[in-house]
């Protein structure tokens, strides 16, 4: 057991620091709450990941050969750290980054990786996912988005919900049905569809934070070739599920950092913020609840260090890898009721108000982390998972 | 960066595990804790045979010489096993005259005890039961001889079978770290009947105690530092001793839900009673995390050391119980009987709990250290 940093590791994010002190853009989270366009902002993203991509910096841990770095699972994560110290913003094509390039990568075909990765890396193609469906939901392998075959394209039709970047995006991993008759987990195909084929409506769907973070996506005989079919027909499950595995692992490296830089801001308003005639800061009661989140955001990040050197010595998520995805998303909740209760009426002043606290970020997050026990698995999914995976308890379905 | 065991840790971890095992399972601890002090003289020599009271003393001093995460290591398989009796009163006052001793108190007392050969507790607490030493008012005045101990000592553990007290008291202002024989003329050792009957704790009553000026191990800033030292050591392995004891709540639990049948089925099939253990993990794991990274940060020195210690004392405080709750509710009304293991755990939880402060003591700690205008922790 050795948490310091090796001499590669420092020598990585030496360099890695060195580059965004030069080049990220300092005014990313003013220009969040700017009044600029979805549009606009998508752009500003899009110009910023070219430039991480020609630095060479995109898709860490891709193997060189498909234009990646060949990074280990640490570097990853410092590169994700690193990221969330300076603000940086978010690579718009995080999607095609961190989820359907790893798939092309792992079941795609050589012809699929040739076409696909390079532009995944610099940002020039935006990708979405397609599992989500109304009545798909927890319960993924029910979907019903069809796609039968005609010559050599399969035609699609249906619906997927809780897209996230669907209207940027140009193309999508999709997730058929191919096989009716068969058991639910062995019917489905991943299909790399053209987001600009005829057929494809997408429509926002507005979330109770008042953006439009998602999509719900409409399939009116869509044609795909067939040679955009990613590993065998009517294995997309297992194709599809190495994704899901992607999904999970590092989400918690730069949510660890995001969450520490939220606090130290809380706690600095707890100085200015006066409590029963003395700083918040001061009061017991603010203290042991500041406390408690600090206590929390420091095992996170504890467990999220635990769980990649688990992952680089065996090659599989420990225990402590499985609750991460509970731990973050409760702990986010919690957090952001403390700080509304140390903000007291000013936290439910919004964006654009002249006496919100920060333009009113913390009405938002307040908002937004609503969501977290919900979405990329929900928390009693997640508990469904350690219950039998971990502790090897009966499947209750 | 490489956060787990190395393999030398894992096989030590697997050696403790075997030990604790085989000589202390839960009918010796329930035998143990029928005594009056809860401690097996057999079993102490078989430890202090295999090493297991030495294990971070230097080897000068008849010790392993190990670090803190090899203690923390045999600490999480002692709580797994709910050793009882006097092992984590040994480890604060080895560490207190370590830190705080003169080569030749250190030469008198490291050796035999860490060999197993003497019995040794830290006296601190007193009737207010603040953790803080600017508490202590048990004065040491001066005589002729040296001096005389005189006040209470409350919640003192293991202090029937201690050999030797190391007290904490004030000397006019200054704290002060005095070796008392328990033999001591004056000196009056009386049972607290608690509800964690594994580790026993003692009033101790000091009527003129008469202790020699070579008794004094630190004055001042250096008894402070060596209590601080003390209490740190003892507070990661607590911590450590707590995620072993969370484990086996855990494992004890899910055993039973995978083998009782309601309704036709295992009721570790229904969703109720998996998220309970599912539950059990995540806070098995996180004091995991917070009580190794404790340890090691405490080795190392780190700056960040003391809140290190802090938190993961915090939360295994909140979390051993909250184990316990599940590990009770999984298992129904078998849970809530005495022929049932997890009450023993149950009991220890609690004691834990308030043993070097509760969550609520080290969250104010925390808020102190960290968050507090001077501080660079954010």
């Amino acid at each position: 057991m050795d948490l310091n940093p090796t001499p590669q590791e420092r020598q990585f994010r030496d360099e890695l620091r060195a580059w965004l002190e030069a080049h990220a853009p300092r005014d990313w989270e003013g220009r969040q709450s700017a009044t600029d366009s979805m549009e606009a902002r998508f752009a500003f993203l899009r110009d910023w990941q070219r430039q991480v991509y020609e630095a060479g910096w995109a898709g860490l841990s891709w193997p060189k050969e498909y234009g990646g770095r060949g990074a280990t699972l640490m570097e990853k994560a410092i590169f994700t750290e690193e990221m969330a110290c300076v603000g940086a913003p978010p690579l718009p094509g995080i999607l095609g980054l961190e989820l359907v390039g790893p798939t092309i990568i792992a079941s795609g075909a050589e012809a699929q990786k040739q076409r696909y990765l390079a532009k995944i890396l610099s940002g020039e193609e935006i990708w979405c996912q397609g599992f989500s469906e109304p009545n798909a939901g927890s319960d993924l392998a029910a979907l019903r988005t069809a796609a039968t075959l005609d010559g050599d394209h399969f035609v699609v039709n249906g619906q997927k919900v809780w897209t996230s970047y669907g209207w940027a995006a140009d193309w999508c991993e999709l997730v058929v049905r191919t096989d009716t008759a068969a058991e639910k987990h062995k019917g489905l195909t991943v299909l790399l569809v053209d987001m600009h084929s005829p057929g494809v409506d997408v429509r926002p769907l507005r979330q109770m934070t008042g953006e439009t973070e998602f999509n719900e996506l409409f399939f009116d005989n869509v044609r795909v070739p067939v040679a955009n079919v990613v590993g065998r027909v009517n294995d997309g499950w297992n194709v599809a599920l190495g994704t899901l595995m992607h999904e999970r692992a590092l989400l918690g490296a730069g949510l660890q950092i995001t969450f520490k830089r939220q606090f130290a801001r809380l706690v600095e308003l707890a100085r200015r913020i006066e409590r029963n005639g003395r700083p918040a800061v001061e009061d017991p009661v603010i203290r042991q609840k500041l406390a408690q989140c600090y206590v929390e955001i420091e095992i996170m990040r504890l467990n999220q260090m635990r769980a990649i050197s688990r992952v680089m010595e065996t090659g599989r998520p420990g225990p402590e890898g499985s609750i991460q995805k509970i731990f973050w998303s409760e702990l986010n909740q919690r957090f952001q009721q403390i700080a509304m209760e140390l903000l007291g009426p000013y936290g439910q002043l919004t964006r654009g108000s002249e006496f919100a606290f920060d333009d009113g970020q913390w009405a938002y997050t307040y908002l937004r982390a609503r969501g977290n026990t919900i979405e990329a698995g929900t928390s009693e999914i997640q508990r469904n998972i350690v219950g039998h995976f971990v502790l090897g308890l009966p499947k209750s379905y | 960066m490489q956060f787990g065991l190395t393999e030398t840790q894992q096989v030590l971890k697997n050696s403790a595990r075997a030990f604790f095992s085989a000589e202390c399972p839960n009918a010796e601890v329930r035998r143990l804790m029928e005594t009056d002090t809860a401690c097996d003289a057999a079993l102490w020599q078989k430890m202090a045979h295999q090493g297991w009271t030495g294990i971070i003393f230097d080897e000068e001093y008849g010790g392993l010489g190990l670090g803190l995460v090899e203690m923390a290591v045999a600490l999480e398989e002692m709580g797994r096993a709910l050793l009882p009796g006097p092992y984590l009163s040994m480890l604060l006052a080895g560490v207190a005259i370590d830190a705080a001793g003169t080569p030749a108190q250190k030469r008198k007392y490291l050796p035999r005890i860490s060999m197993g050969e003497v019995h040794a507790t830290l006296a601190l607490l007193e009737a207010s039961a603040s953790w803080d030493p600017e508490a202590v008012q048990l004065t040491a005045h001066p005589t002729l001889a040296g001096f005389a101990l005189t006040g209470r000592k409350m919640f003192v553990p293991d202090a029937a079978t201690a050999d030797f007290l190391v007290c904490a008291a004030r000397r006019g202002p200054d704290l002060s770290l005095f070796m008392a024989p328990r033999g001591a003329r004056g000196l009056t050792v009386s049972p607290l009947p608690a509800i964690d009957e594994t580790r026993k704790l003692y009033q101790v009553a000091f009527a003129d105690v008469p202790v020699a000026e070579e008794d004094i191990l630190a004055t001042g800033d250096s008894a402070r530092a060596a209590l601080a030292r003390a209490l740190a050591v003892g507070t990661v392995a607590l911590a450590a001793e707590m995620v072993g004891g969370m484990q086996r709540i855990m494992e004890i639990a899910v055993e039973y839900a995978k083998a009782r049948k309601q309704f036709g089925k295992p009721i570790g099939q229904f969703q109720a009673v998996q998220h309970l253990c599912a539950d059990m993990l995540l806070l098995t794991e996180s004091s995991r995390s917070a009580a190794y990274y404790a340890a090691w940060a405490l080795q190392e020195r780190a700056p960040e050391a003391d809140v290190a210690v802090s938190i993961a004392k915090a939360y295994a405080s909140d979390a051993y119980r909250e184990v316990g709750n599940r590990g009770i509710q999984v298992q129904g009304g078998m849970g809530f009987t005495w022929e049932n293991n997890v009450h023993l755990y149950y009991k220890r939880a609690k004691a834990s709990e308030l043993m070097f402060g509760d969550a609520t003591y080290h969250r104010e700690r925390i808020a102190r250290l960290a968050m507090d205008k001077g501080s660079d922790k954010l």
